[in-house]
This record gives C-alpha cells, sequence and structure tokens, in this order.
C-alpha cells in the first residue's frame, strides 16, 4: 500500500485568485464558514478574535482623491512548502498537531494535537491561524446545519483554512471505490472556489499541468515555484515561504503591495 | 451513523484487512485524527445520507438556482446550482448563509396575536383557524361598512401565484391599493412604457455587451441580478469589454471598471445629456434605427444641442469636457455599448428623467432590444385564471382611487408609489388605511423616512404581516401569520431581475417546515373561503400547490425535474414590431406624457448652510438591506472600518474632514433634515470631497442580537424627494452636517 502512495505522482493543490475579478464580496468568507462549521459571536467586528479561514482583505493605494483605489485580497492559508515542507508553522509546533503533506501539499491542522501554544499564530506571516478564546456556541436549532464532514472545534486550539479537506478524503473515497486513482480537476474542489460567484478563485493541482491553476499560475518549480506569469504574484514571496496560492493582477500598485502589506498591516502591530 | 474513535480506529483495522480498493488505508493518521476527533461539549453534527435538492433562492429579486446539500433530513449547506440560467453555479453570500435564517432565531415559530403594546412583543400564540377566522372576521366588517377599499397590500413583487393571489383577493373584494415596494424598476418600466409603449420590464444583455457606460449602478455590488452581474463582470474582464463607471464615490464597482469618472451627485442626467449632445453633434448615431424606428429625435436633438454642450455639462457635472466628449466618442463606437442607471443596487426608485436620459443614450446607439442591449421583456403570462367576478361591493370599491394615489390625476403614470403612503396616511386625522397585509417586505426598515413610515403604521388599525422572521414590520404588527421560509414552500420564482430572457424558478421544500407555520399562498386561500361568496368563487383550489401546479400545466413536471424553466425561443419582436406608441416608434421624447421633462438634476432637501455636507448612503453584498436583514455570518464579513461594536463609521475625504477637524475613528453627530444619529469617522480617500457616506444595511432594532442595535438605518436620516412627473422617490441624498461630540 505504502508503496503505491510513493508511486503515485505527488500533487500539490494550490489556488490562483484573480484579483481583477474578485468583487469583495466576501461570498468565499461565508462559503468557507459554512462548510467547515466556524462558528460566530454576538460581536464580531475586533478582527483579532473573529475566526475567518478565508478573509478578505481590502487594500488601498494610498492615492488621494480621485487618485484613489482599492483592491480586494482574499487571504486563506497559503499552504507554504517552505523548503521542502518546512512551512513556517510546522516547524515551530512542538505538539506536531500541524504537518505539510507531501502527497497533497496540504498543510494540516490536528485539534485534538493542539495544546494552544500559539508559536504557528506568531510564525504565520499572513496571519491564516485563529485561536478558539471560546467554545463555540450556535444558537438553538442552528446546529442542525453544522456540516458532519467537520468536527467543531473547542476552546484553546488554534484553527485555519484546510484547503477543504475533507472534500478531498471524500473524493478520493469515491475515486477508489469506483476503481480509480486519479482524480479528475471538478472532483475535488474547496467550498470558497465553488461559491465564489465571481469565478476568481481558481483551484487543483499545480503539479498537474491540465489543470487551470497550473496552467494559469505557470509555476516554475526549480525556483521556489515562482510563477513566470507576468501579472501573478505571491504574497510575501522574499520571504521564502513559498506558498501555494497565487494572486494575479493587472495593477502594478496590487501586485507590489503583495509584498509588503503585511507590514503596513495594523493587525501586524496589535499582534506583535 | 455516529463515529467515535474506537469504533473508528477498528474500522480502520477492519478495512486495511479487508479490500485492496479500500480508500481507508489511503488516510494518513492526520486525516484520521481530523475526521475522528470530537468532545463531549462541542455539538458532534450527526452523520447520515448525503443528498441534493435544486431550488431557488428568494432572498432577492436575483432568482439564483441553488443546490441544497442534504444530510438525512437537515440541510446542512446552500451551493449554486451547475448550469442555471441566471448563476451557474455561483452564489451569493446572502444565498449561503440562508441555512442561518432557517434554523435562526429570528423564525416567528407560530401565528401570533399581539396581546401587549405595539411593539412590545408581547405575543399570545394563536390556532391558524383562528388567525383566519380572525382576518376574515376584520375584512368581513370593513366590506359591510363599505370600507373594502381602505384594506392595503405590500409585497415586494407583483409577479408570480403568490402576488396575483394578493392581487386576485384584493380585487374581488374589492380594494386597488395593491402595492409593490420601491425599486428602479418601477422607473425601468415607466421609461419602457413611455418610450416604447409597453408594459414590460427592463433586460440587459450584459452577457454580450462589450461597453458598459453605468450611471452609478453597483454592478457588482449587488445591482441586478448581483451573482449574474458578477459573472458578466469577470467575463468582460476575460474579453476586454470595458466598464465607465460614473459615481462620486470608488465603490467596488468604481474600483474595478476601466474607467471611473467622480461626478457632482445627482447631476447624471445632464451629463448623459451631455453625452447625446456630442453623440448627435458628431453623427456617431446609428442612423437606422432612428430614422427608421424612432420618432421625436428633432425634438430630442433641438434640446440636447441647445442646453447641453460639454462646456455647459462640465459646469453641472464637474467632469471635464473632454473626458465627456471621448468618453461619448468610444461609447458610441462601440460595437455594442449598453449605458444602465439606478445606483448602487436600485433599491430607490430614482428620477425618472435620468431613465430617460439614459434610455434615449441606448436608443441613440441602436441597442433597444438587441444584442448586447437594452430589451423591454413582457412577462411571462403562464398565469392564465379566470376572471375574477365582482360583486357590487368590490365593483364599488375597485372604482375607489389608490391610497398612494398611483394612476390618479396627480399621478397619471406611476403604478406603485409606497413612498408616497406614509405621507398621506399621516396627512389625515384618521388612517385611510384600515388593514394592512404585508408580506415579502419589511417597509418600516426599507422605506425612507422611517420615523413617518413608523408614524403611518400606528395609525393603521390592522396590520398583519406574514413575514417568517421577527423583522420590524412583524414586530410592530397586531398579527403575525409566519410564512414557511422559502427552503420549506413551493413557489414559482418568475423573471430574476435584469434578466432578458423567460426564466421561472421554483423553489421547493428542501426540508419539512420546521416550525407550525403556513404556507402564505394557503393562508390567502383559507381567507378567501372564510369570506364567502364571490370571493370563494375565485379562489376554486383547494390549496396553494395545487394552485401552482394547475397554474403551470404542462410546464410543472420540467420545472419540478429542473428546478427552472426556461424559454429558449423567447425572443423580443424587431422594431417595426415592438413599438405601441402613438407613434408606433421609439420615442425620445415620449408623446404620452402631458408635460415636457426638463431634464434637471434632482434638488435634495437641506440648506447648504445649516446643512454644508452631503450625504448619500452606499450599498454592499455584504450588508443585506431589503426585507432580509443580515444574517450573522454576513454580519461576521463586515469590516472594521464599516461597524466597530455597536458603531458604523461615516466615510469622509481626508482633506474634508481636516477642515472639520476630524481625525479616523472620532465620534461626530451626523444631523440631517430628517433625523440625527451617533457615528464615527472613516477617512477614505475614494470619497469626493463635501460628500459623507453611510451604508444601507445596519441599525435594525428587530431581528436578533446579532444584527439589532448595530449602526444606524440610512433611512432614518433620509425622506423622499417626490419626482415631479412620476412621483417616484427622486432622493439619492440629503444634506448633512457634522459636529464632533
Ligand atoms: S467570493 Fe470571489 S469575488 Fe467574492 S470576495 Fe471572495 S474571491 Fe472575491
Ligand atoms: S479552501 Fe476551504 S478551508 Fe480554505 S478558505 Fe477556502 S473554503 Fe475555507
Ligand atoms: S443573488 Fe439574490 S437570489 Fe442569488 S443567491 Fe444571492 S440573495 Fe439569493
Amino acid at each position: 500500500m505504502k508503496k503505491e502512495v510513493k508511486n503515485e505522482k505527488a500533487k500539490k493543490y494550490g489556488m490562483v485568485i484573480d484579483l481583477d475579478k474578485c468583487t469583495g464580496c466576501g461570498a468565499c468568507m461565508v462559503a468557507c464558514m459554512s462548510e467547515n462549521n466556524v462558528p460566530f459571536k454576538e460581536d464580531e467586528s475586533n478582527k483579532l478574535d473573529s475566526i475567518a479561514w478565508m478573509r478578505v482583505y481590502k487594500l488601498t493605494n494610498g492615492k488621494p482623491f480621485p487618485e484613489a483605489d482599492i483592491c480586494y485580497l482574499p487571504r486563506p492559508c497559503m499552504h507554504c512548502e517552505g523548503h521542502n515542507g518546512h512551512a513556517p508553522c510546522v516547524s515551530v509546533c512542538p505538539a506536531t498537531a500541524t504537518d505539510y503533506n507531501h502527497e497533497t501539499g496540504i498543510v494540516s491542522q490536528i485539534y485534538t494535537r493542539c495544546f494552544g501554544c500559539r508559536y504557528c499564530m506568531v510564525a504565520c506571516p499572513y496571519h491564516a491561524r485563529y485561536f478558539n478564546w471560546w467554545d463555540p456556541v450556535w444558537p438553538e436549532g442552528m446546529e442542525k446545519y453544522l456540516n458532519p464532514d467537520v468536527s467543531p472545534r473547542m476552546r484553546g486550539v488554534v484553527e485555519k483554512c484546510s484547503f477543504c479537506f475533507h472534500r478531498y478524503q471524500t473524493a478520493m473515497n469515491k475515486a477508489y471505490v469506483e476503481g480509480r486513482r486519479k482524480l479528475e480537476e471538478d472532483e475535488y474542489q474547496t467550498s470558497c472556489a465553488q461559491a465564489c460567484p465571481a469565478d476568481a478563485i481558481t483551484f487543483g493541482d499545480l503539479n498537474d499541468p491540465a489543470h487551470a491553476v497550473h496552467q494559469i499560475a505557470k509555476p516554475d518549480l526549480k525556483h521556489g515555484g515562482r510563477s513566470s506569469n507576468p501579472n501573478a504574484f505571491r504574497l510575501l514571496e522574499r520571504l521564502g515561504t513559498n506558498p501555494k496560492v497565487y494572486y494575479l493582477s493587472s495593477r502594478e500598485w496590487v501586485r507590489r503591495a503583495g509584498d509588503n502589506y503585511l507590514k503596513k498591516d495594523k493587525t501586524v502591530k496589535k499582534l506583535h | 451513523m455516529k463515529i467515535g474513535r474506537r469504533s473508528f480506529l477498528s474500522f480502520i483495522i477492519g478495512g486495511a484487512a479487508g479490500t485492496a480498493l479500500s480508500p481507508l488505508a489511503w488516510k494518513s493518521m492526520d486525516d484520521s485524527s481530523i475526521w475522528s476527533q470530537n468532545w463531549p461539549w462541542t455539538p458532534v453534527p450527526a452523520d447520515g445520507e448525503v443528498s441534493h435538492v435544486n431550488s431557488v433562492c428568494t432572498l432577492c429579486p436575483g432568482g439564483c438556482g441553488i443546490t441544497v446539500r442534504k444530510v438525512d433530513d437537515r440541510a446542512v449547506k446552500i451551493e449554486g446550482m451547475k448550469g442555471h440560467p441566471v448563476n451557474d453555479g455561483g452564489v451569493c453570500i446572502l444565498g449561503l448563509s440562508a441555512l442561518q435564517l432557517l434554523y435562526g432565531p429570528t423564525r416567528v415559530k407560530a401565528p401570533l396575536k399581539r396581546v401587549g403594546e405595539r411593539g412590545e412583543e408581547k405575543w399570545q400564540e394563536i390556532s391558524w383557524s383562528e388567525a383566519v377566522a380572525e382576518v376574515a372576521a376584520k375584512l368581513g366588517d370593513l366590506r359591510s361598512k363599505g370600507k373594502s377599499h381602505t384594506v392595503c397590500s405590500i409585497l415586494d413583487s407583483d409577479k408570480g401565484t403568490v402576488p396575483y393571489l394578493f392581487g386576485r383577493l384584493l380585487t374581488v373584494y374589492g380594494s386597488p391599493n395593491f402595492i409593490r415596494t420601491p425599486s428602479i424598476q418601477d422607473s425601468y418600466e415607466l421609461a419602457i412604457n413611455l418610450m416604447h409603449g409597453v408594459q414590460a420590464s427592463a433586460g440587459f444583455d450584459v452577457e454580450h455587451a462589450d461597453f458598459v457606460l453605468s450611471f452609478g449602478s453597483g454592478l457588482i455590488d449587488g445591482w441586478g441580478s448581483p451573482v449574474r452581474m458578477f459573472k458578466a463582470n469577470s467575463n468582460w474582464k476575460d474579453s476586454g469589454s470595458k466598464v465607465v463607471q460614473i459615481e462620486p464615490r470608488l465603490s467596488n464597482t468604481a474600483a474595478k471598471s476601466d474607467k471611473w469618472i467622480p461626478i457632482n451627485p445627482g447631476t447624471e442626467v445632464a451629463l448623459a445629456m451631455g453625452l447625446a449632445h456630442v453623440i448627435i453633434k458628431e453623427s456617431l448615431y446609428d442612423s437606422d434605427f432612428v430614422n427608421n424606428y424612432s420618432s421625436g429625435f428633432d425634438k430630442f436633438k433641438q434640446l440636447v444641442l441647445d442646453k447641453y454642450n460639454p462646456d455647459n455639462v462640465a459646469q453641472i457635472t464637474g467632469v471635464d469636457s473632454s473626458a465627456l466628449v471621448s468618453l461619448a466618442r468610444n461609447f458610441a463606437h462601440a460595437s455594442k455599448p449598453l449605458a444602465v442607471c439606478g445606483r448602487g443596487q436600485g433599491k430607490t426608485q430614482g428620477s425618472l428623467d435620468e431613465f430617460i436620459a439614459v434610455h434615449a443614450l441606448n436608443a441613440l446607439v441602436g441597442n433597444i432590444n438587441s444584442e448586447g442591449g437594452v430589451w423591454a421583456v413582457p412577462d411571462p403570462d403562464y398565469i392564465k385564471w379566470p376572471e375574477v367576478e365582482m360583486d357590487s361591493v368590490a365593483a364599488v370599491g375597485m372604482q375607489k382611487e389608490r391610497i398612494d394615489g398611483a394612476g390618479s390625476e396627480t399621478y397619471p403614470y406611476a403604478r406603485y408609489l409606497l413612498n408616497r403612503f406614509s405621507g398621506v396616511v399621516n396627512s389625515e386625522e384618521e388612517s385611510p388605511v384600515n388593514a394592512l397585509f404585508v408580506a415579502g417586505a419589511n417597509p418600516l426598515y426599507t422605506i425612507s423616512d422611517s420615523k413617518a413610515v413608523k408614524e403611518a403604521f400606528s395609525k393603521i388599525p390592522f396590520v398583519v404581516s406574514f413575514s417568517s422572521y421577527m423583522d420590524e414590520t412583524a414586530k410592530n404588527a397586531d398579527l403575525i401569520l409566519p410564512n414557511h421560509v422559502f427552503l420549506e414552500r413551493y413557489e414559482d420564482v418568475p423573471m430574476p431581475v435584469g434578466l432578458q430572457k423567460h426564466v421561472i424558478g421554483l423553489s421547493r421544500p428542501v426540508v419539512k417546515p420546521q416550525f407550525n407555520t403556513k404556507h402564505v399562498g394557503d393562508v390567502i386561500i383559507l381567507i378567501a373561503k372564510a369570506l364567502g361568496g364571490r370571493i370563494a368563487d375565485a379562489f376554486p383550489w383547494d390549496n396553494y400547490e395545487a394552485c401552482l401546479e394547475e397554474t403551470l400545466g404542462d410546464k410543472w413536471e420540467s420545472i419540478v425535474e429542473n428546478g427552472f424553466w426556461s424559454d429558449p425561443d423567447f425572443k423580443v419582436p424587431a422594431s417595426e414590431e415592438a413599438f405601441n406608441t402613438p407613434s408606433g416608434k421609439f420615442e425620445f421624447i415620449p408623446a404620452n406624457l402631458k408635460s415636457p421633462l426638463d431634464f434637471s438634476p434632482v434638488t435634495i432637501e437641506g440648506s447648504d448652510i445649516s446643512y454644508p455636507l452631503i450625504l448619500v448612503p452606499y450599498d454592499s453584498m455584504r450588508l443585506a438591506n431589503g426585507f432580509i436583514g443580515n444574517p450573522p455570518f454576513i454580519t461576521k464579513t463586515v469590516e472594521d472600518t464599516v461597524l466597530k461594536g455597536k458603531d458604523v463609521f461615516v466615510e469622509i475625504n481626508p482633506k474634508t474632514a481636516e477642515e472639520i477637524g476630524l481625525i479616523e475613528g472620532r465620534y461626530v453627530d451626523i444631523r440631517t433634515p430628517r433625523g440625527k444619529a451617533k457615528v464615527r469617522v472613516h477617512l477614505f480617500d475614494g470619497i469626493m470631497p463635501g460628500i459623507v457616506a453611510l451604508p444601507r444595511g445596519l441599525g435594525h432594532t428587530a431581528y436578533d442580537k446579532y444584527i439589532a442595535g448595530k449602526g444606524i438605518n440610512f433611512n432614518e436620516l433620509i425622506g423622499p424627494v417626490e419626482d415631479p412627473v412620476s412621483g417616484f422617490d427622486a432622493a439619492w441624498g440629503i444634506r448633512a452636517r457634522l459636529t464632533k461630540v
């Protein structure tokens, strides 16, 4: 069994988000919350404790009226490969509660192992990780919509975007039952990519030349996955985190902001 | 099947020893721990059989197809329906949150009768038969006193079987007072009615347009059918089509457009006329259409040439005259140009002049009823019920003038004028409305000048709400007869707004009713039967479902099978036959208008001395501002520069802020001639100096703790400004003042 796994060409799931198309509507955020049983509180306006595996940031070009411009940037977990799977968070977790899966390229989060030290949150340069300060509470009756494929989390653990890993499992189970080893591109899609009404999010296997993400991102695997598409960029590319989420923008200021916007972001200052 | 940790582990072992094709050996330890963990103190969603149901979302007029994922009898996820002619797989943030409405704490769980004061929220649960009897008794009483015409219904739509049932009941009972809630549909219908001579909705072939000129329409902020517009916008990016956005604030639509042209607010009509000036002067118009299928062109030409030269227009609009000229040329030279209007999400009607001017632009470039253009789409005529037979009371009642004045001598063109409703009720000692029914609408929240609307409601002796949720109107009603949520009921959803095709969607019960609610269609039929006589005769159906099935006739099977019905052969008539005006042609200057339009910008309320700033609303997909309030998930996505704690932020240009000494986050009082509120300041470079903006969709006083009490309802700060010709609400803003607190 193990041998077969090794023979299988490793997959590297990733995402391309077209910021020219993204409308900032926030549907991806809710698609994620509803798929992944993300809880909510009476007041979610303190964004430091507001759990959003997918968060849409608003970037501004800083110019005065009428040269002002804005652009939205949806931020899931980047599922960094780093060098050979050494994602920033994976390296620091003392409990091996977060791990880099070499078969899929997905960075996992195992809530039962997590004991809440939050090193990973500090290590993640994208603020993709959230801490459960409270146990989740659903108003009476609302727990009916919870998705059985994803376990609700408890107080004291860290959670983040999983690239909807349970959907991968479901798709693989189905493929295996049908005697197949390979998933079609549309068999495994994340909830956010599926929901995005602007079709701004493309998801698939970056290693598979037939997949749209590969064709758009054109990752140069010899150079840490850097894209050879002139409109593409990754967040904080120069940190060497080797993220698997690529962004597209035809606007230069947006592409530039991608490499340093977090430095200017207020939440960063507050966190550190 | 619930799998505890222990049984799960043995399950793996069993699996691995079994078939070689078992997927389970594939699972790494990580996966199984993610999958199997549970804590006794967090809910464990029960596993079960997965199924999918296709239906239609009715939370906005967009009419998107949805696919609901179910686990046993629970609905767990809403997804966009692939292959649906409106949204093809996409879904908006509100549709995605619908399960929070279905299972949420805001549901009205049984028929309720008020026992305390209005709005005090003291209710007594009553049975459905009591509820129906109570309504029928009230209606019977009014009728016997010759007051049938003082009964009034407010609905969000006038299309489809449910609005038709309401209309039918009112007619055979004897009241002309069916009122649809206002939106740009009113203005588009009227513009088309006057210029084409037909009763139709505006359909926009956005998929084929290659140059979209938007006069402040929030193309990707929820205008039209939102998901469809998002998709069109993405297609424009792929195909290189251009979008020019004209508005004083950098909305998301403006930011994503190819060119944003800031304009003095409210002067869009002048810009449209200025563009027409250039197009006519430079002979860039479609001469085939203009010469053969239009009338009044010479008069129109004279008007724009006399009054709207680019320099004049630049003065009024603040748009540079050379920019105007090049915009006009680019628009006219595009192969499929399309001009649209209706600010933001189009929730207020706007001025008729503006719609006529913008529609005239479309006619000049010859894109009326053609590919990539604006179509006059008649309602699909599938509802073919026999004419009602009125008794003498009904006949007398139907002759009475409408409460809102629509169709009267003063307002001959309008069909519905809900904006006038509270003014009329409040101007009389005794309310001219004795009973009010509200369904699929929340006028106490959505109609401007909330204070006046509230006063009017408090004067009406009998208010019945059919809302599924405890919204503002329900909370202040005498009786709530809760409808099923759309995920629990059948209903036809015809004519997704802005579509240039005939599509009828079908909402269907995805789950069984969660509470003691009843389909509003059934309730209407029951009320009619209880009233007896000719009224009962007009409702021969046993129940709503029978009525719906019979109405859809041979479409029923395919609509049940596919979730929607669409007419593949739908076409609008060619220009030879399309117009039913006195001239039989498209009329640039509508002959049916008694007084000529003057195309001047609408003056808003307030003096610039006491109110030096201009307040405008803005619409966001992240703040539902129609009859549905934000479910918790959506409120969670609202930025902390829009809402922080309970405070809403007013957007202001840093320059203006500096002039009044305001800094980011500062608390201020905002005052308008209609109201005041405490808000915080957010500096935004994307807004024109001198203008401030507040979002719509906040300031709820009903629903649940996740949305109530946060921010301010924009409608408390603004009142209607009557369009002189149509009577529509033409207000696009109101003058305002900020003072530090
Ligand atoms: S759903 Fe799509 S368009 Fe909306 S914010 Fe997310 S990525 Fe952008
Ligand atoms: S990939 Fe899945 S988990 Fe990640 S942001 Fe999208 S919906 Fe959420
Ligand atoms: S756009 Fe309207 S109809 Fe479509 S999913 Fe959203 S709320 Fe529902």
